[in-house]
């Protein structure tokens, strides 16, 4: 009983609960029918939401006004730039991957040179750099019509018993991430100067660097999920990662982690992104049209977000 | 009590003149941005600085401005409103159909939808709510709402917001003068009067404010239903300048309030903002997204960068400036 009652104090578990809410619900709709086709398709496309999510939570885990506007422009270049680098080619997807990985990372990083040279809030800075990188994109990949290689197309597809690898992959990451967060020095750094940036710098904590690398980090995450969605949906293109600004910022909120910063929590993204996926699939089997659907999911987070309550603000 | 007699009591005069300076040059700031882009344009293309170009170059401003002043009641408060754009769009089309077809009804809406405002300001402040994530939620609201309002790009204005958007006063293009207005209105509502300063206040110091015996509630809906008026007049206004509406078609004004609202010297915590800045900064925006950077012979392909090259090139002026300032 004990154990049940600290579970539910944990901030990850409500959006877990919705997830499942939304679905039982939906299975209930149909009857039984595609209850594990739906869990199958939540995880594939969770997957995508998570990687950026992870990447945008260190990033506002920073503190107030912390936040990488430029993800859905960076999505899209390195989707771009994955697939010309692949070519089609199966022997080039590492070299793909790799590229689209640093072609993220250079953007974060000069997310951060930004932020830093011109001392620019970081909203202001990334939303720029979106800008500029958008035109990048457009010019870069117009008309480009390559289709990823089918090794890769086969891999982001690709599922054992009905789960997708790539979830299992994320899983692993995500683990990692949440490592990193709790008993790594980066970690902790990073909710350091969330918690407070000036008592962090007294502490001995090079802000500098580690804003760097956050920035850096979330972009190499752009980066690759960019190259991994134009594998999942077998071609890059400019908006590939337009809807990926407000889910990033949604499921980081939903699962729990303060928009005030200093405070995050890696399993509640996953939680958050299922809960989102799960909700659209749900309004899709309804049978409602797109604005009732856009109307539902507004007021469903917002519920949400109601419902869980705020917490008491650092500051 | 006022701050003001306490910085007398606390300062010297020397140090009070250099902190009048210094804020004097902070309030110039948006004007010189605003300046150094004219003079781009200028340089570039001269024949642009006439009343038709102005009058072509800043046909959106007055939509931008004011939806940059809806943001700006929010940031006054600490708070970010991430649904503008689309609230902006949802009152569009709620212009092009309602308001023209049954007036009454288009009031009756436009008015509940600012008292939609107001209550989520109401609801932020009870449940201690993230700002973001709450308008991150009403951005889907409202688009679905503007789809289910108008499913295919349509409608029309109401003839006399046609009339009013076609003004054509001599000498000074309107968005000019619109802007100017709506800057001098705002400046004196919200720095002048005394519950303007309350109004800020309750971004810079809510603790100090709640223990004067100030409600934080009722300056929190009062923050967010003028951020909702000020979207109403900019969704309309717009809606009097393009003729007919789509649901998306504010989409794009969340980025471009906060951008507005940042340019023009405002901060996002601290309740410091000031309209008169945050109008400059729209229409630094306005003309940086304008159709003539195509007589510019900018590419299509560059001209989101432009908008880009614009914001950074202008705070990084402004970095240089406050540098010397110090």
């Amino acid at each position: 009983m004990t154990s049940v009652k600290s579970l539910l104090t944990k901030p990850w578990i409500w959006s877990f609960l919705g997830a499942l809410l939304v679905w039982l619900a939906t299975i209930a709709f149909t009857g039984g029918y595609g209850a594990g086709g739906m869990v199958t398709a939540a995880l594939s496309l969770a997957v995508f939401t998570v990687i950026v999510g992870v990447g945008q939570m260190f990033v506002i885990t920073l503190g107030p006004g912390n936040v990488d506007l430029s993800l859905p422009a960076n999505i899209g270049l390195a989707s771009a730039v994955a697939m010309k680098v692949m070519d089609g080619n199966d022997s080039m997807i590492v070299v793909g991957l790799l590229a689209a990985l640093a072609c993220g990372a250079a953007v974060g990083a000069a997310n951060y040179l930004l932020i830093w040279a011109l001392r620019i809030p970081p909203i202001i800075a990334t939303l720029s750099a979106s800008f500029i990188i958008q035109s990048i994109d457009i010019s870069y990949g117009r008309g480009l019509q390559i289709k990823p290689p089918p090794g890769f197309a086969d891999f982001a597809n690709w599922q054992i018993l009905g789960i997708p690898v790539l979830a299992i992959l994320t899983v692993l990451f995500t683990i990692g991430a949440a490592i990193a967060l709790q008993r790594m020095i980066y970690g902790r750094s990073v909710l350091a100067i969330g918690q407070n940036i000036r008592a962090a710098w007294l502490a001995g904590v090079n802000v500098g660097r580690i804003r760097f690398l956050t920035y850096t980090l979330s972009g190499a995450l752009g980066g690759i999920d960019g190259a991994l969605l134009a594998g999942y949906f077998r071609g890059a293109n400019v908006d590939i990662g337009n809807e990926y600004l407000l889910a990033s910022i949604a499921v980081v909120v939903i699962g729990g982690t303060s928009v005030a910063g200093g405070k995050a929590n890696v399993p509640g993204v996953w939680g958050a992104a299922l809960f989102l996926v799960l909700l659209l699939t749900m309004l899709n089997t309804f049978g409602v049209s797109a604005g009732v659907r856009l109307l539902l999911t507004g007021l469903i987070i917002v519920g949400v977000i109601t419902a869980a309550g705020g917490q008491k603000a650092l500051r | 009590m006022t701050a003001a007699s306490l910085d007398t009591t606390a300062k010297t005069s020397a140090e009070r003149g250099a902190l009048a300076r210094a804020r004097l040059l902070r309030g110039l700031l948006p004007a010189l941005s605003l300046a150094l882009v004219l003079l781009a344009i200028a340089w570039l293309n001269p024949r642009a600085i006439s009343y038709f170009g102005f009058s072509l170059m800043l046909n959106l401003a007055i939509p931008i401005a004011l939806a940059t002043i809806a943001q700006m009641f929010v940031i006054a408060g600490n708070e970010l409103d991430l649904s503008i754009g689309t609230f902006v769009g949802f009152v569009g089309c709620v212009t092009a159909t309602w308001l023209k077809d049954a007036p009454l009804i288009g009031v009756v809406i436009l008015l509940g939808s600012i008292g939609v405002y107001a209550l989520l300001g109401a609801l932020i402040h009870l449940r201690n709510l993230p700002s973001i994530v709450v308008t991150l939620g009403m951005s889907f609201v409202w688009q679905g709402l503007a789809i289910l309002v108008l499913p295919k790009p349509g409608g029309k204005a109401p003839d006399w917001l046609l009339g009013l958007m076609a003004f054509k006063p001599p000498f000074i293009p309107f968005p000019i003068i619109a802007a100017l207005l709506i800057g001098l209105i705002v400046h004196f509502g919200l720095m002048r009067t005394s519950y303007g300063v309350i109004l800020r206040g309750s971004g810079g110091n809510p603790a100090a404010l709640g223990r004067a015996g100030w409600s934080l509630l009722k300056t929190k809906i009062v923050l967010f239903a003028l951020a909702g008026l000020f979207g109403v007049l900019s969704g309309m206004a717009l809606i009097g300048i393009t003729t007919s509406a789509d649901a998306n078609i504010g989409n794009g004004y969340t980025l471009l309030a906060i951008a507005g609202v940042i340019l023009g010297g405002g901060e996002f915590v601290g309740g410091r903002v000031s309209p008169i800045g945050a109008v400059i900064g729209a229409l630094t925006l306005a003309l940086a997204a304008s159709p003539l950077l195509t007589f510019m012979h900018i590419p299509p392909d560059w001209q989101v960068a432009a908008n880009g090259a614009i914001l950074i090139i202008v705070l990084a002026a402004r970095v240089l400036i406050s540098r010397k300032e110090r």
